[in-house]
């Protein structure tokens, strides 16, 4: 639980923070599509306990009353069958099975709605574009790139299109809801709504090479408002950027130097990696590594970034000196939009 | 246990023997599982005739006078084996070889116009690795002329190794299952000339 | 060739050239259990990495490297091999037959595999092996990864050819060389389920001819039905991969449905309940099976009404799989019930598949789905099947037909210590992933970050991969502790079937004389309603036998060369691949114009046998 008390700073987290939650599991559903699917694996887990309980039920009895016993002999009646015994066994599940694909049809319709009025629902578009290792995350009525943290307001429906850089990979929230897949060349799309405020994990689940196992992200799910001024200041540009978060000149050239052909941050910069531009306000590196006291998880990874996420793309900068490493450290710091 | 010496031939030569029987049914399946297999390219290739990636596409390529010409072809082959097997079913041994002999000229021919048409489109900026559409064109149909290619060097092997000998229980079934894949290509060939050639023409 | 000339071989040489199939079959059980025990190591070492989280005991390369090729290995060179294994031996003493049709054929598919396994597996020591996961998804496996592809993809060319030369093969003894009285519908339920096995070969493997033919072309000439850059499009690799790989899950569990009829009705003492029930659902499993491919691909995108049908009409099948479970209850009823090693795997196997079968269907929910899949549930799913259904019917098939196959019996009691650890280590090992799956754990991760709640199940998980490790040594002191309980009745446990008939070991020509069959469960309708013995169909004479050959492993080897050349074409050895092929169209050319009569084994030498009993 070390981590979730790292997040204290994110103001809005505290709340949070006391239910200590890792928002990781199908079993703890924390929104409807989620909820939907709990429902169903609940749904077909019961008609399949049931079908259990009566195969194990007639098994135990026949091994047991007909198991031979020493001494026994005895020739058993060769029987052929039972037409209407057969008639049972195949109509029974047929019914049960109704029971379970007519619920399922309908979901599955449910499911696939990602209709919208323009005009008068509340919702919220965002393209999650997943690369080999990381995600980003745009938010085409906004103006937005993010990488790695996807903020969505609460109680709305967030409308997703999936799409892949390079390999396939799948885009999966357990507690929100079921995955979908980033397909190279095509977009996929789905929804979800989050109704609290929270932090949920999220995983790549198709295997997309070396780092397959470190693609992790986060939803985070704060009030509408809170998300409207994220929204806005990570549309910033760099110029109004200027005024508001100068923190350290140094540090940003260092940036600029070695950095922002792959990173953009306040809209400038390359794309070939994570948008940086809410830096300051990540839990994690990279998808899944902790930040440490003294930064040296960070400033390892920028030195040597497959040591800790195998197979990650980012180019290494060995030889950083120590200076322009903790300029570039305090400016990646004071990179944070929401206060 | 095919006996050489049998003077007076059973008829249906081809199944007359154990090993006839096998392997007239076992090729069959194997043809079962060639369906398959063209099945396969032929929903590639659908999946991807639109794909052009700027390249020329069918309307752009095809010339039915050509494709009716090969189609005519090997249409014809096909009838020519069904003479070679009516007289392999007379005793006409002679017969027998005159016809897989025209069955294999007019295979040669086909392929030599496939040749020519494949040289015709690349010069025509559909290389193999052009579009998604060109690599799945190339493959149906060139795997359709490998198979005929295969054919040709099958059925003139076996008008070689038995140029002399008569018709015999062993050879007979051999020929009758060249014939049944020389008919098998001729129909995937019917279906190219649909899907690919006239639906592509067609739009 | 004279008979005394095809007796005066040198062992190594007579093994090279065989075409018996009950030599055939054993050398597909020797190599299927030399694969089953490197893909099973392969397991181990996984399971080691994943015991703790954050491990470093395997880089994520090489975790990826072993996950493929124990799938892979798993599925085409150790369970398909082992079950062609006992279909060879067993199928054509079952329908009272001298020989399977195609017995050169049936070498040469025999020695495909070999080689293709051989160079699918020697990518570990030439730059690595395939890391794309038994499915080879494009792009991942055409544009983002090494030779190692090229070997998955060449290997399995190969090995693949030889299995669906395997399967005609089959298909054709199975309808034209069943002895007189022997109607289809008098077949045992191993050989039906070997026929239809062989059908679903027939019709699956060519799509996954051409969805590595597509492959390799892609990667080895630039081709581009799947570089979305020029149009292609990902998804088709899916389909074509599915269109096979599903019915490729019924072709492993439909024989081990065969074992398992077989072994019931054996050691019930009774005759299988609904016979003609049990052929239908065979049938009706394959047929549906072709008609559920995208029950994998739910997640793909392939809108609503795809996913509803795929998803009921994968619902549909747990029908004709639950009548095959109650009448195998049903034959059990009222018998007298006997627990052999052999029966204990098949009573292992009901409530273990049964435990597979249901989280089958919960998978095939298609809204579910997209929360099961890719994660640790389905890895436990399939094998509950896999390993509840096709690996204990494999070693159920071995108990039972060990004494048929190799003259001795195993020892019952290491067999049921084997069988209690195998089937613990099993159940401990995948019962928990089902939970792993839904806390969170997707499939095919190399490791997993600590304070997830994933560790003490993974833990639990690894020890139960342990016991069934040390479980499979104690199988494998049994076979060499066992020889010298030599069987020689040739009818051990008060068999049914046809198989059972002859003495032990098999005489070459399987039976003296042709049997005639009567009923169903031919030899036990004799010994209880007969007096005991076959009806012979012929009198007995002189046996015609085909020559041996060892032009499939030339042909094989052929394109085991050229596959190198294929491999290596960048370094300009492109020639190596023309040389290959040469080889091989060289033997093919050879065979097609030498005609081979065979031998003939005489009739004394038969009567000195002691002949049919
Ligand atoms: C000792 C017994 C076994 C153990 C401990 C074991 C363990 C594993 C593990 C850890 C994985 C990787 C799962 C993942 O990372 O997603 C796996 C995958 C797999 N296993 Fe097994 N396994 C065993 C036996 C078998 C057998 C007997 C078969 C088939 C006959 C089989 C077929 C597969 C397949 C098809 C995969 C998927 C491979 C892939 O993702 O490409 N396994 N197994
Ligand atoms: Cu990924
Ligand atoms: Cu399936």
């Amino acid at each position: 639980m070390k981590y979730l008390w790292r997040l204290l700073p994110l103001g809005f987290i505290l709340l949070l923070a006391g239910c200590g939650k890792q928002n990781l599991s199908a079993l703890d559903p924390q929104g409807p599509v989620a909820d939907i699917q709990f429902d169903l694996i609940k749904l077909s887990l019961y008609i399949m306990i049931f079908v259990i309980v009566v195969v194990f039920a007639i098994y135990l009895f026949v091994i047991i009353k007909y198991r031979e016993r020493p001494g026994d002999t005895h020739i058993p009646k060769q029987v052929h069958g039972n037409k209407a015994l057969e008639v049972v066994w195949t109509v029974i599940p047929i019914i049960l099975l109704l029971f379970l694909a007519i619920p399922n049809v309908m979901q599955t319709f449910t499911l696939a709605d990602v209709d919208v009025n323009e005009e008068e629902d509340d919702f919220v578009r965002v393209v999650v574009t997943a690369h080999q290792f990381w995600w980003e995350f745009e938010y085409p009525d906004y103006d937005v790139v993010a990488g790695q943290d996807m903020y969505i307001p609460t109680n709305t429906k967030i409308i997703i299109e999936l799409e892949a850089s390079d390999v396939i990979h799948s885009f999966w929230v357990p507690a929100l809801a079921g995955k979908q897949d980033n397909v190279p060349g095509i977009t996929n799309d789905m929804w979800l709504i989050a109704p609290q405020e929270g932090i949920y994990q999220g995983k790549c689940t198709e295997l997309c090479g070396e780092g397959h196992w470190l693609m992790d992200f986060k939803v985070i799910a704060v009030d509408p408002d809170t998300f409207d001024t994220w929204a806005s200041s990570m549309a910033r540009t760099v110029d109004e950027e200027e005024e508001v978060n100068v923190v350290s000149a140094e540090g940003r050239e260092v940036f600029e130097q070695n950095c922002i052909s792959c990173h953009a941050i306040s809209g400038e910069g390359g794309d070939l990696g994570p948008n940086l531009t809410n830096f300051g306000e990540r839990s994690v590196i990279a998808g899944f590594l902790d930040w440490d006291e003294n930064d040296e998880n960070l400033e390892n990874f920028i030195r040597y970034p497959t040591e800790k996420k195998p197979g990650n793309l980012m180019q290494p900068f060995p030889n950083l000196a120590d200076d322009e490493m903790d300029a570039l450290i305090d400016y990646l710091k004071s990179l944070k939009v929401l206060e | 246990m095919a006996d050489q010496h049998v003077q007076t031939l059973p008829p249906n030569l081809e199944k007359a023997t154990l090993e006839g029987k096998n392997k007239y049914l076992g090729f069959w399946l194997f043809l079962g599982g060639e369906t398959i297999l063209f099945a396969s390219l032929f929903g590639t290739y659908l999946g991807l005739r639109g794909s052009l990636n700027g390249g020329p596409g069918p309307s752009d390529l095809f010339h039915l006078p050509l494709v009716f010409i090969m189609t005519m072809i090997l249409l014809t082959s096909s009838l020519t084996s069904v003479f070679a097997i009516i007289s392999m079913k007379k005793g006409n041994y002679k017969g027998l070889l005159t016809w897989m002999t025209v069955t294999v000229l007019l295979g040669a021919a086909f392929l030599g116009f496939e040749i020519y048409e494949f040289v015709e489109y690349v010069e025509h900026d559909l290389g193999f690795t052009t579009s998604a559409f060109g690599s799945a064109f190339y493959t149906l149909v060139g795997t359709h002329g490998a198979h005929v290619a295969f054919g040709i060097a099958w059925i003139t092997t076996l008008i070689i190794r038995y140029r002399k000998s008569g018709l015999t229980l062993t050879n007979a079934p051999k020929f009758y299952v060249a014939v049944l894949y020389w008919h098998f290509i001729d129909v995937v060939w019917v279906f190219i000339f649909s899907v690919v050639y006239l639906m592509g023409i067609g739009g | 060739m004279s008979y005394a000339k095809a007796q005066s071989k040198s062992a190594v040489w007579d093994w090279l050239t065989t075409v018996d199939h009950k030599k055939i079959g054993i050398m597909y059980l020797v190599a299927g259990a030399f694969f089953f025990a490197l893909g099973g190591f392969e397991a181990i070492l996984m399971r080691i990495q994943l015991m703790f989280p954050e491990a470093s005991f395997l880089p994520a390369q090489t975790f990826n490297e072993l996950l493929t090729m124990h799938g892979t290995t798993m599925i085409f060179l150790a369970a398909m091999p082992i079950l062609f294994g006992l279909m060879n031996y067993i199928v054509p003493l079952q329908i009272g037959a001298r020989d399977v049709a195609f017995p050169f054929l049936n070498s040469l598919g025999f020695w495909l595999f070999l080689f293709g396994g051989i160079l699918l597996n020697l990518s570990w020591f030439f730059g690595g092996a395939p890391d794309a996961g038994w499915t080879a998804y494009v792009p991942l496996s055409s544009e983002y990864s090494g030779t190692g592809i090229d070997y998955y993809v060449l290997g399995l060319q190969i090995s693949g050819a030889g299995t669906l030369i395997g399967g005609i093969n089959f298909l054709v003894t199975i309808i034209n060389m069943r002895a007189p009285g022997m109607s289809m519908m008098r077949m045992p339920l191993f050989t039906w389920s070997t026929f239809v096995a062989s059908t679903l070969i027939l019709f699956a493997f060519p799509a996954l001819t051409i969805g590595l033919l597509l492959l390799m072309l892609e990667r080895i000439f630039g081709a581009t039905y799947f570089a979305v850059h020029a149009g292609g499009n990902v998804v088709i690799w899916q389909h074509l991969f599915w269109i096979f790989g599903h019915p490729e899950v019924y072709i492993l569990i439909l024989p081990a449905f065969g074992i398992f009829s077989e072994i019931i009705s054996t050691f019930s003492k009774k005759r299988l309940f609904g016979y003609s029930a049990m052929v239908f659902a065979t049938l009706l499993i394959g047929f549906l099976g072709f008609m559920v491919w995208a029950h994998h691909m739910f997640t793909v995108g392939m809108g609503p009404i795809a996913n509803s049908i795929f998803a009921v009409a994968t619902m549909a099948i747990a029908v004709p799989t639950g009548i095959k479970i109650f009448n195998w209850l049903f034959t059990m009823m009222g018998g007298r019930i006997q627990f052999t090693t052999a029966n204990l795997f098949a009573l292992g196997f009901i409530p273990s598949f049964v435990m597979g079968g249901v989280t089958g269907v919960m998978l095939a929910t298609s809204a579910a789905n997209y929360q099961f899949h890719d994660t640790y549930f389905v890895v436990a799913h399939f094998h509950y099947v896999i390993i509840g259904g096709v690996v204990l019917g494999i070693f159920g098939g071995a108990f039972y037909w060990w004494p048929r196959m190799f003259g001795y019996k195993l020892d019952e009691k290491l067999g049921k210590i084997f069988f209690w650890m195998f089937l613990f280590g099993f159940h401990l090992t995948f019962f928990v992933q089902h939970f792993l799956g839904l806390m969170g754990m997707p499939r095919r991760v190399a490791s997993y970050l600590d304070g997830q709640g994933l560790n003490d199940m993974n833990f639990i998980s690894t020890i139960g991969a342990f016991l069934m490790g040390v479980a499979f040594i104690i199988f494998v002191v049994n076979i060499f502790v066992s020889m010298k309980n030599r069987e020689t009745s040739g009818d051990p446990w008060d068999g049914r079937t046809l198989e059972w008939t002859i003495p032990s070991p098999t005489p070459e020509y399987n039976f003296a004389q042709t049997p005639l069959v009567r009923d169903v469960d031919a030899y036990w309708h004799e010994k209880y309603e007969g007096d005991g013995k076959m009806k012979a169909a012929e009198p007995l004479g002189d046996i015609h036998m085909p020559n041996g050959s060892i032009l499939p492993v030339i042909i094989s080897i052929g394109l085991f060369i050229s596959s190198f050349g294929f491999i290596y074409r960048e370094h300009g050895v492109i020639w190596v691949a023309i040389l290959g092929l040469a080889i091989t169209f060289g033997a093919m050319f050879v065979r097609s114009i030498k005609e081979d009569h065979g031998y003939h084994i005489p009739v004394e030498e038969i009567k000195n046998d002691k002949g049919g009993k």
